[in-house]
């Protein structure tokens, strides 16, 4: 766990990249992401992600909008975890989205698309 | 009560009438009902001659510290029609015929009755003063008194600017009056006719301490003078009143609170029998002597131990005493009560409980006092070591537990019992020490063994609950502080824990977290969750509810911890709730607001341009806050940088609208142009801004400074506000406008500059150390142990020892602050998260568009409803 920690931190120079379906996003450095914040990101085909670094190293993503006011916000939210699960809590109305699956923690019928993650050593070019 | 209460009485049910709605009569139909003798069972009637239902009367003072009539009352807004009670409003009883047994009333309306209770309570005492009628006369016993005072006060204050009053009686009632018109903003005296203050309640000794404290809030005292003649200007308004010993005071207003006498003039009329000095005659079940068809309770009764009692707690026993005989039950009967009192006066702490003057034979007084601190306080021991009672003035803390400790041998030496606590005297004597049949509520009779019961068998788990189940803490509110001890020990004793953490992944409160990050001079979030973390939290990544907590205690303390005053630095940017995040207001279409400081809301028709030409060239929606200054709504992010490169440019600083921190300190024009302005409120306004800008805290706080008791800033609403005397500055605390208003209280009055400044920094500092999360000032000054006294001895007489340190945390933010805009634009790695999109920083923000209203515009929702949007993207114009 600590090992991991160290490791993904240690990948100062490489790039988060975000899957869509047509293919692997280059995102930004992994410096460009503050641990427990977020950062938008502008999809090829106009939709919106947010894109997230929690404490221990790990990137999630997963769609900016939030659908209980409709404004594209979520990335502007504060992180936390509720028993293990990472979350960030809408800044506008506060509800907690867990951010590696969608489903809002507090209104379980309300769910959210999310995107797959992974940090390459070097830039990759969207595909 | 059941469905059935509803219904008419059934033919042969007996009729109830009760003549007076006060606090004891409403107390009787509570009884009435609590014995099912209301509804089907009794056909009721009420005749209340005040124009409103039942209301607190102990609590009328608090009238001018903002409750309103509909806080006061003590009538449940469905209780009348639940209980099938007929209440008439403004109608008072005007004659009884005891042989039809009939009541009339003013209207006319007649009723005949079973049984005839009277409650009519006592009428103020006007001594027979040549003048006592002038305009500008008045008593203090009803709402419609106040409104009377209040409405008389304000318009002197508008024709003149200042004006003063005089109370005549200085004993309990007339020492209130005096807070009240000191509240009001007059130059008060009062005038006793005693050698001393509250003479029925405090002996000598408690007098001088008493009179002491009331002066230093700036009264007026004049003792052993009587009011001789109330002298009226050719109008007939007052102007002054003549006293005994040939000395003047001019003064515009009279109050007299010279006793109460009991209102037994209907019962005179119909043949009941009365004392010699007044008070309708009765026996031990609060039966008339005369006739065993009429009852008599509350202050209009003279009891069976031929006392009239003018305090409500022995009302309350008759108002069940009474109801316990109408309903055949067996009662002990009403022989006699506690006659202990605390002063609930501004500021002033008073008590008196059980034989206070030491009549009882042989016995020892046991005197503590400290002519420095104003606090005097004496036991009257028996000489079998039993508690008789005693005087508390300055200190009444121990009240709660010294006076249900009468009549006992306390368990603990008496010099312990009065030392103050940390003068070598030994842990204080909690409520807890006290068996089960100590009465802990007077008003109510609540025992402390009824208080647990509460806890255990009726599984009540808050005071407000224990409250509400048991009455106790509903009447004075003097108890409720041993009530709450009491409470939260017997939870803990049932193992239930009173859970006071922040949240899930701190046990300890925001005010410990201070205390915590200050002492150990801790700078990070991490360092503080890896050390005093639940063991469950300490891995995760923190909630949104203590990263901003901890954010804003690292920032208030960062002067002094060496901390980053920049709030966006390192770890604390991911502390930040989003509108500190980005130093704008989020608003619903994810656009931002912007607020630059206005200080005092004085701007300079340059500025005013500047303003307008950025709202102009940026198209933002521009409106004139409640805050006296303008908000610009409708930026993107990648716009704020640019629009705060003008503003800087301009002179203009962050508002910190976004921020838990100060927001305004409004001001009204003052001195300098308005013709009633007594000191200049725009500069004061401006000082404090500028001296408080950028402060973290743990809600917003807002202030105002005014120019004169007019009020024309609104700084009773703020947190902090200041109003303009002749002599100075009175300084108010604990204001709130918003979902729960509340007035603020006055700190402290008559202020150089710089003792204004002074308590205003260790009041601030003060609340940051010790308020829980988003707890504004009023939240909090009612929370705190001992309120508002205990916040005054700390901030003003220093009692915790703690202001210098206070004063040096608000020098060092005062000498740190840094304008986070100009910050923010002075360094390129500080711009950079001013972004919409980390991959396309150049990109605007689709989703943010507006439409037009009233020649601006406002966020296009309909935008925003839709499932998705048709965007720009960036390889072209899609739409999805
Ligand atoms: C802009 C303004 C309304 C206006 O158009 O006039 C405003 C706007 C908001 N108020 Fe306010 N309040 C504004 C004056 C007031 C006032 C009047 C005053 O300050 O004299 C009050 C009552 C006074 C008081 O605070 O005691 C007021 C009581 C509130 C409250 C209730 C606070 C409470 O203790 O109950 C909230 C909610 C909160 O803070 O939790 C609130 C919250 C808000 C928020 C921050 C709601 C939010 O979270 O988005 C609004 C943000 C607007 C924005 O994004 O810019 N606003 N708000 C005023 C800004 C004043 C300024 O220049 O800074
Ligand atoms: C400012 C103030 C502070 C006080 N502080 C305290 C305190 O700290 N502790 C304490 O124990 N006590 C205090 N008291 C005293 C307490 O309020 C009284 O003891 C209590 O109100 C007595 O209740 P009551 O019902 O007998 O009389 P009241 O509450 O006076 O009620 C009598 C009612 O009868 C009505 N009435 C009179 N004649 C008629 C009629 N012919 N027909 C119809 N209605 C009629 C009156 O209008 C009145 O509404 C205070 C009183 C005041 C004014
Ligand atoms: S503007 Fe200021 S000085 Fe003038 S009446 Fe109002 S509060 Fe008093
Ligand atoms: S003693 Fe007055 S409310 Fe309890």
């Amino acid at each position: 766990m600590t090992d991991t920690l160290a490791l993904d931190r240690s990948l100062t120079t490489g790039t988060v990249e975000l899957r869509t379906d047509r293919g692997w996003l280059a995102v930004c450095a992994t410096t460009g992401l503050v641990p427990g914040r977020g950062v938008a990101v502008l999809l090829p085909d106009g939709r919106q992600a947010a894109v997230f670094l929690d404490r221990a190293g790990r990137t999630y993503a997963i769609d900016n909008r939030d659908p209980f006011t409709g404004a594209y916000v979520l990335s502007r939210g504060l992180t936390g975890s509720a028993d293990g699960h990472p979350y960030v809590a809408s800044p506008l109305l506060k509800q907690r989205f867990d951010l590696a699956t969608g489903t809002c923690l507090d209104d379980p019928s309300v769910s959210i698309p999310v995107f797959e993650t992974r940090t390459t050593p070097e830039a990759a070019a969207a595909a | 009560m059941t469905a059935e209460a509803n219904t008419a009485p059934t033919t042969g049910a007996p009729t109830i009438v009760l003549v007076g709605h006060g606090m004891v009569g409403q107390r009787f139909l509570e009884a009435l009902a609590d014995r099912g003798l209301t509804g089907a069972a009794a056909r009721v009637v009420v005749l209340c001659e005040e124009p409103r239902p039942a209301y607190d009367r102990v609590q009328l003072t608090s009238y001018f510290a903002g409750r309103t009539p509909e806080d006061l009352s003590l009538v449940e807004a469905d209780f009348m029609a639940r209980h099938g009670i007929e209440l008439r409003l403004g109608d008072p009883a005007e004659t009884v015929d005891r042989a039809a047994r009939t009541v009339t009333a003013r209207s006319g309306f007649t009723v005949r009755y079973d049984q005839l209770v009277l409650a009519t309570g006592s009428y103020p005492f006007v001594p027979p003063v040549p003048g006592k009628d002038s305009e500008g006369c008045f008593v203090y016993r009803t709402i419609e008194d106040l409104l009377a005072i209040e409405e008389y006060a304000q318009r002197l204050q508008e024709q003149r600017g200042a004006a003063s009053g005089a109370v005549v009686g200085g004993g309990l009632l007339g020492l209130e009056a005096a807070g009240a018109l000191q509240g009001l903003g007059l130059d008060t005296h009062v005038v006793e006719f005693a050698p001393r203050l509250m003479p029925v309640q405090v002996d000598e000794g408690g007098g001088r301490a008493l009179r002491r404290t009331i002066e230093d809030m700036g009264v007026t005292v004049h003792t052993g003078v009587g009011g001789k003649e109330i002298t009226a200007g050719p109008d007939g308004a007052v102007t002054g009143m003549e006293l005994s010993d040939g000395s003047r005071i001019d003064t515009d207003l009279v109050i007299f609170s010279a006793g109460v006498r009991p209102r037994d003039q209907l019962a005179r009329d119909c043949g009941l029998a009365v004392g010699e000095r007044g008070g309708i005659v009765v026996d031990a079940s609060c039966r008339t002597v005369t006739d065993p068809a009429v009852y008599a309770i509350g202050e209009c009764a003279l009891a069976a131990d031929g006392r009239v009692y003018g305090l409500v707690a022995p009302g309350y026993e008759m108002a069940e005493t009474a109801a316990a005989a109408i309903a055949a039950a067996d009662t002990t009967g009403f022989t006699g009560a506690d006659t202990s009192t605390k002063l609930k006066l501004l500021g002033v702490d008073v008590a008196s409980f059980g034989d206070a003057h030491g009549t009882a034979e042989g016995c020892l007084d046991v005197v503590y006092a400290d002519s420095r601190s104003g606090v005097y306080k004496k036991l009257v021991i028996g000489q079998d070591g039993t508690l008789l009672g005693g005087v508390l003035v300055g200190d009444a803390e121990a009240y709660g537990t010294l006076r249900p400790l009468t009549g006992t041998v306390p368990p603990i030496s008496p010099e312990q019992l009065v030392l103050p606590a940390g003068a070598g005297a030994p842990v204080a004597l909690g409520p807890s020490a006290l068996p089960d049949e100590a009465v802990i509520c007077n008003c109510h009779n609540v025992t402390k063994g009824t208080i647990r019961a509460a806890v255990t068998e009726h599984s009540c788990g808050t005071v407000p609950e224990v409250k509400k189940c048991t009455k106790a803490g509903t009447g004075c509110g003097s108890c409720v502080k041993a009530l709450t001890t009491l409470v939260n020990d017997e939870l803990e004793l049932n193992g239930v824990t009173v859970e006071t953490g922040l949240c899930g992944c701190f046990p300890h409160t925001r005010a410990e977290l201070y205390e915590i990050v200050r002492t150990l001079r801790l700078t990070s979030y991490e360092q503080l969750l890896a050390s005093h973390g639940r063991p469950e939290a300490k891995d995760g990544d923190g909630c949104e509810i203590c990263k901003p907590t901890v954010g804003s205690i690292i920032a208030s303390l960062a002067p002094t911890l060496g901390a980053s005053g920049y709030v966006l630095d390192g770890e604390q940017a991911a502390l930040q709730d989003t509108n500190d995040h980005f130093l704008a207001n989020l608003q619903r279409n994810g656009s931002y607001s912007i607020v630059p400081r206005i200080p005092g809301g004085e701007i300079t028709p340059e500025k005013l341009i500047i303003i307008g030409e950025v709202a102009r060239d940026f198209g933002l929606y521009t409106k004139i806050t409640g805050g006296q200054r303008i908000d610009l709504f409708g930026a993107r992010v990648d716009q704020l940088p640019r629009i705060w490169a003008r503003l800087v440019d301009a002179g203009f600083e962050s508002g910190h609208a976004y921020g838990k921190a100060l927001r305004t300190v409004k001001s009204c024009v003052g001195q300098t142009w308005c013709r009633y302005g007594v000191q200049d409120s725009v500069r004061m306004a401006i000082d404090l801004e500028l001296r408080y800008r950028g402060l973290r805290s743990p809600h917003k706080l807002k202030s105002a400074v005014s120019g004169c008791a007019r009020e024309c800033a609104e700084a009773r609403g703020k947190d902090f506000g200041v109003i303009a005397t002749s002599n100075g500055w009175n300084l108010y605390v604990g204001g709130n406008g918003g979902a729960d208003p509340r007035h603020a209280d006055l700190l402290a009055q008559d202020l150089s500059d710089a003792e204004l400044i002074r308590l205003i920094d260790r009041f601030l500092m003060f609340y940051i150390r010790t308020a829980d999360r988003l707890e504004r000032t009023s939240a909090w000054l009612e929370r705190i142990e001992g309120g508002l006294d205990h916040v005054r001895d700390v901030v003003v007489h220093d009692s915790l020892g703690l202001c210098d340190e206070l004063e040096s945390l608000m020098a060092a933010h005062v000498s740190a602050y840094r304008d986070e805009w100009a910050d923010t634009l002075a360094d390129p790695e500080r711009l950079a998260r001013f972004v919409s999109f980390v991959n396309a920083p150049e990109a605007p923000d689709p989703s943010v568009r507006f439409v037009p209203e009233r020649d601006q515009m406002k966020p296009d929702l309909d935008l925003l409803a839709g499932p998705t949007l048709p965007v720009r993207t960036l390889e072209g114009t899609v739409s999805r």
